[in-house]
C-alpha cells in the first residue's frame, strides 16, 4: 500500500479532504439501525486487509497533516502534552511500541534499528532522524511520550495501574471530543469519565474497567466511540470550547454536507511492559455528510441511528440543537429500505 | 449536607480517630467544630500527638480557646491558607509513615490541603474530610486556567479573564477546583441570569 | 477475548538445582527470539504435561526484566502439594519444550513511591530478585529485609548481599532472628510503600501491624498465590456449554472445566485477579469459597464463585459457563 499523503488544514480554512479510498475504509461504528452505550470491546487483532483495523497503528493520508495541526496546538498550548514524573517509563514503553510496530508494519515508511540501548529512527514522511539511547531522557529533544506521538495520529492516554484502578496519569491530547487532559490528568477511571450521562447507572464503567484491568501484554483491545463535529476540527477542547461552540450556529440545510462531520474514535488498549501501566490510543476520523452518504447503507443507518437517538446523549455529545437539521437533511437519504448487518458497504 | 453528584465530585465524610504516630489536623471557619466533635469521643492523650493548623476566617475567636483547650501538641491559627502554606509544608517534609491527616471545613480548604498531602505521598483515599461551613467554590476556568475563590453565583465571571462562566461539578483534585465552561460559547453574549447556589 | 493470557512455546534451557528444596528453570524460546520485557513482579503460568492431564501454575519471573534471552524461575518443592512442583522437580529436564503465558504482574511496585520496603520470607524472594534489578537500574530507592529458615536455604541470599549489601538484611529462623517490624515500619518517610512476599502468616503480620501503625492501605502490597485445596470431589453442571463434569480430589474446578473442553477465563489462577469469577444459576449445597475476590456478602449470596481455588459440597450446582 503506498499512501500518498494530503496538504489539508483543520482550522481556519478547513481543507480536509477524504479521498474515495479513505471513504470506503471509514470506520462507520454502527454495526445496526440503533444505538446505545456498550461495552463493546473485541481483541485488537488485524482484520480486513487495507480497512483501518490492519495494523496495530493506523498511517492514512491525513497523517502529515494531522501531525502538523498537533504541533500549531501543542505550540498555542503546551498544557496538552503532560506526564507525571512517574509515568516516564510507560512513556519508554510507548515510544517502543510504537516504533516497533510502525517500522515492522510500513517498512517503507519508517525504520527503527537497534543495537542494544542505541536506536536509530527514521520517519521519511516527516523527515525526521534520530539516533538516541533508549530509557535516557536526555538523548530526545521532549520526553519519550512526547516524542513519540508529535509523530503518531491520535490522542494518547497513558494509564498507571493501581489499587485496582487506572489513573490517567499522563497523556497527549490534542484531537479531543471536549475533554480536558490538564483538568483530568491523575483522575481515575471513573472520575475521568465522570461526565458522561446514563452510563454509570448502567454499570457500563464497572464492567469496562474490570476488563481493561485485565488487558494482557501481547492481548490488546479496541472500541469505537463516536460523535458529532460542526467542520473538521481535530481540537474540540473545553479550553478553546468558545471559539468552535459558536460555529454550530453556522450550520444549514445548505452547508451541512460540508460542515457537518461524524467523528469517529478508534480506542484501542495495550498493556505496557516494563511499566504495567495502560495506553490507550484515541484516534479520531472524520468524514462530511456528503462524503458518508457516497455509501447508501450508511446514509440510511446513519439517519435512523441520529434520528432515534436518546435526547441525554445528542445533548452529551452536543448536537441535540442542531438535530432537527440534522434528521431532515439524512432523511433525504433514506428510503425506508432494510439495511444489512455489520459495518461494512454492501 | 453537600449532595452527591457526578463520580468525580468529592464525597466528605465525618472526621474518626485512626491509629498513627502523628495526627495533623488542618481546618477553616466552622471545621473547627469537626475536630471538636471528634474530640468528643477521643481518648485523653489522642491530642498530645497532635498538631492543628487553624485558619479563623469569619468565625474569628469563636473556636480558638476550645481548640486550645483540646491541649494539641502544637496548635498554629493563622490569618489564610497561604500564610499556614509554608508551615504546612515543612510539617509534611518532616513526617514518617504513620501520619494521619485531618481536613475540615470549606472545600476550598480541604482540596488545597489535601493536594499538599498527597505531594508528599499520602494517597488522597487516605487522607480524611468533613466539610463544615460554606459551600462556597474553588473554580477553574477552563479557558484562561485562572482560579477564581469563593464563587457563589452561577454563571459567575472568571476573575482572570472575564469570560462569563457556568460551575460544574467535575472536580480535579490536582488543581483542587471545580470547573468553569463559558456559559455562552455557542451563543455569544446570551447569558442565562446568574443565581446563588453556593453560600 | 480467549482463556488466559497469550502463549510463549518454550524450551528449558537450564534446570539448576539451588539448594535442597529449590530449583531454578530457565525457559528460551523455542524459535530464538526474544522474550517480552516484563515489570518486576509479573508472573508466567506454567504448563505441565503431566500424563493425560494439564497442569497450569503461575511462578513469578525472578530474571532481570531487561534480560530478553529468557526467563528464570524459582520453584521450591512442596512434597504434600498437588503435584506441580513435583512434577517440575522430577520431569524437567534440560531440552524439554513447554508452553508458559505472557507475563502478567498483580504485584506490581507502584513508581510513585519515594521508597520501595521490600519484605521477603523464603521462596517468597523470587518476585523481588526482578524488582530490585529495576529498581537498581532506575536508581530506585529500595531496602531488602529477608527472612529465611536456615543459611543452606537462604535462596540467593549470598548473591543479594554481594550486589547490594547495605540494602539487603538478612534473618535466620534458626538462629532466632526476626524482622523487627513495629521499629522497621515506623521510621519511614512518608511515601514509602511496603511489599511482602512470603507464607501467609508473615504477609497478615506485615497488614496488620502496617494497619496498626496508620499505614494506609494503599501502600501495603502483598502477592499470596493460593494453591487450589484438594478437597472432595464433586460434580457440577455447565449451562451455557450444556456439560456435566466432575471434580476430581486433587483438581480444581477451573481445571476440570478446561479438561472438558469448556473456555474459561483466567489469568492469575490464584483466587486474587478475579478473572474468573463465575455466575451461579443454581445449588443446593456448600460452597467453599478460598479466594481473595469476592466480598464476604457475594461469598453470602451464593450467586458468585471463582472457579480457579474455590470448591462446592452438596447436592446440585449449575454454572453459568
Amino acid at each position: 500500500m503506498t499512501v500518498i499523503f494530503k496538504e489539508e488544514t483543520f482550522h481556519d480554512d478547513f481543507t480536509f479532504r477524504n479521498s474515495p479510498e479513505a471513504v470506503k475504509r471509514f470506520p462507520f461504528p454502527f454495526p445496526e439501525d440503533s444505538y446505545m452505550y456498550s461495552v463493546n470491546l473485541e481483541p485488537h487483532k488485524s482484520y480486513r486487509p487495507g480497512s483501518v483495523y490492519e495494523r496495530t497503528f493506523d498511517v492514512d493520508e491525513h497523517y502529515v497533516s494531522e501531525m502538523r495541526d498537533r504541533a500549531r496546538v501543542l505550540a498555542e498550548d503546551p498544557l496538552r502534552c503532560q506526564s507525571l514524573p512517574h509515568m516516564t517509563l510507560a512513556g519508554w514503553d510507548l515510544l517502543e511500541l510504537i516504533m516497533t510496530s510502525k517500522a515492522e508494519e510500513y517498512p517503507e515508511l519508517f525504520e527503527l534499528h537497534r543495537d542494544g540501548a542505541k536506536w536509530h529512527w527514521i520517519n521519511r514522511p516527516l523527515g525526521i532522524e534520530q539516533k538516541f539511547t533508549f530509557l535516557d531522557e536526555t538523548t530526545l529533544p521532549y520526553g519519550p511520550m512526547e516524542y513519540i506521538t508529535r509523530q503518531t495520529q491520535g490522542d494518547f492516554a497513558v494509564l498507571d495501574q493501581r489499587d485496582d484502578n487506572l489513573w490517567m496519569d499522563a497523556g497527549m491530547v490534542t484531537t479531543q471530543a471536549d475533554w480536558s487532559l490538564d483538568f483530568d490528568i491523575g483522575m481515575n477511571f471513573f472520575e475521568w469519565h465522570a461526565p458522561v450521562p446514563k452510563a454509570h447507572e448502567m454499570g457500563i464503567f464497572q464492567r469496562a474497567l474490570k476488563f481493561l484491568l485485565n488487558v494482557r501484554q501481547g492481548s490488546p483491545a479496541r472500541r469505537l466511540n463516536w460523535t458529532m463535529t460542526v467542520n473538521p476540527l481535530l481540537d474540540t477542547s473545553p479550553e478553546n470550547y468558545h471559539k468552535w461552540g459558536v460555529m454550530k450556529k453556522d450550520l444549514t440545510l445548505e452547508n451541512m454536507g460540508q460542515m457537518m462531520h461524524l467523528r469517529v474514535e478508534l480506542q484501542t488498549f495495550f498493556r505496557l511492559p516494563r511499566s504495567n501501566a495502560l495506553v490507550f490510543p484515541i484516534r479520531c476520523y472524520l468524514i462530511k455528510l456528503d462524503e458518508l452518504v457516497t455509501v447508501p447503507k450508511w446514509a440510511r443507518r446513519f439517519h435512523r441511528v441520529i434520528r432515534d437517538l436518546p435526547i441525554e446523549l445528542a445533548t452529551y455529545k452536543g448536537f441535540v440543537t442542531n438535530r432537527p437539521k440534522i434528521v431532515e437533511w439524512l432523511s433525504k437519504y433514506d428510503n425506508g429500505a432494510p439495511t444489512s448487518p455489520g459495518i461494512w458497504p454492501d | 449536607m453537600l449532595e452527591g453528584s457526578i463520580p468525580s465530585r468529592p464525597v466528605y465524610g465525618v472526621l474518626e480517630m485512626r491509629p498513627g504516630r502523628l495526627h495533623l489536623m488542618v481546618a477553616d471557619a466552622e471545621g473547627a467544630e469537626a475536630i471538636l466533635d471528634l474530640a468528643a469521643s477521643a481518648p485523653p492523650d489522642f491530642f498530645a500527638g497532635a498538631h492543628i493548623v487553624y485558619i479563623p476566617k469569619k468565625t474569628g475567636d469563636r473556636f480558638v480557646a476550645r481548640l486550645e483547650h483540646l491541649a494539641p501538641a502544637q496548635i498554629y491559627v493563622g490569618p489564610s491558607y497561604e500564610a499556614a502554606l509554608p508551615r504546612l509544608r515543612r510539617v509534611l517534609a518532616g513526617a514518617h509513615m504513620g501520619l494521619q491527616v485531618y481536613l475540615a471545613g470549606t472545600e476550598g480548604l480541604m482540596g488545597q490541603a489535601m493536594l499538599e498531602a498527597m505531594q508528599a505521598g499520602i494517597p488522597h483515599s487516605a487522607i480524611q474530610t468533613e466539610h463544615r461551613g460554606s459551600t462556597v467554590r474553588r473554580v477553574q476556568c477552563v479557558h484562561c486556567k485562572g482560579i477564581t475563590e469563593d464563587v457563589t453565583h452561577d454563571p459567575f465571571q472568571c476573575s482572570h479573564c472575564g469570560l462569563h462562566l457556568f460551575v460544574r461539578d467535575h472536580y480535579s483534585r490536582r488543581i483542587a477546583a471545580f470547573q468553569g465552561v463559558r456559559v455562552d460559547a455557542e451563543d455569544p453574549g446570551n447569558i442565562p441570569q446568574s443565581v446563588e447556589r453556593f453560600r | 477475548m480467549s482463556a488466559g493470557a497469550a502463549k510463549i512455546l518454550v524450551k528449558v534451557a537450564e534446570v539448576t538445582p539451588v539448594n535442597e528444596l529449590v530449583t531454578r528453570f530457565r525457559f528460551v524460546r523455542r524459535d530464538g527470539g526474544p522474550m517480552p520485557t516484563f515489570s518486576g513482579g509479573a508472573h508466567t503460568v506454567v504448563e505441565m504435561n503431566d500424563k493425560d492431564r494439564v497442569r497450569r501454575n503461575p511462578y513469578s519471573i525472578m530474571s532481570d526484566p531487561a534480560d530478553r534471552e529468557g526467563y528464570s524461575i524459582s520453584i521450591r518443592r512442596d512434597d504434600n502439594g498437588r503435584g506441580g512442583s513435583l512434577f517440575m522437580h522430577r520431569r524437567v529436564r534440560p531440552g524439554m519444550e513447554m508452553v508458559i503465558s505472557n507475563p502478567v504482574n498483580l504485584f506490581a511496585l507502584d513508581l510513585r513511591a519515594r521508597k520501595h520496603l521490600l519484605l521477603a520470607g523464603g521462596i517468597g524472594i523470587t518476585p523481588f530478585l526482578a524488582q530490585i534489578k529495576q529498581l537498581a537500574a532506575m536508581n530506585g530507592n529500595f531496602e531488602l529485609h529477608y527472612s529465611v529458615r536456615t543459611t543452606s536455604l537462604a535462596s540467593y541470599a549470598d548473591e543479594l548481599v554481594a550486589n547490594y549489601r547495605p540494602r539487603v538484611h538478612l534473618y535466620h529462623d534458626d538462629r532466632g532472628e526476626q524482622i523487627e517490624l513495629p521499629a522497621l515500619l515506623d521510621g519511614q518517610p512518608l511515601g514509602t510503600h511496603v511489599y511482602v512476599c512470603g507464607p501467609k502468616g508473615m504477609i497478615a503480620w506485615v497488614r496488620k501491624t502496617a494497619a496498626a501503625l496508620g499505614w494506609p492501605r494503599e501502600a501495603v502490597h502483598h502477592e499470596e498465590f493460593l494453591a487450589p485445596a484438594s478437597g472432595k470431589p464433586f460434580q457440577v453442571m455447565l449451562a451455557r456449554s450444556n456439560k456435566t463434569i466432575q471434580v476430581g480430589e486433587h483438581q480444581s474446578l477451573l481445571e476440570a472445566m478446561e479438561e472438558a473442553g469448556v473456555e474459561a477465563p483466567y489469568l492469575c489462577r490464584g483466587g486474587a485477579c478475579g478473572q474468573c469469577e463465575t455466575d451461579v444459576l443454581e445449588y443446593e449445597g456448600t460452597f467453599l469459597h478460598k479466594d481473595h475476590w469476592l466480598t464476604p456478602a457475594q461469598c453470602a449470596s451464593g450467586t458468585r464463585i471463582m472457579p480457579c481455588v474455590s470448591r462446592f459440597e452438596g447436592k446440585t450446582l449449575v454454572l453459568d459457563r
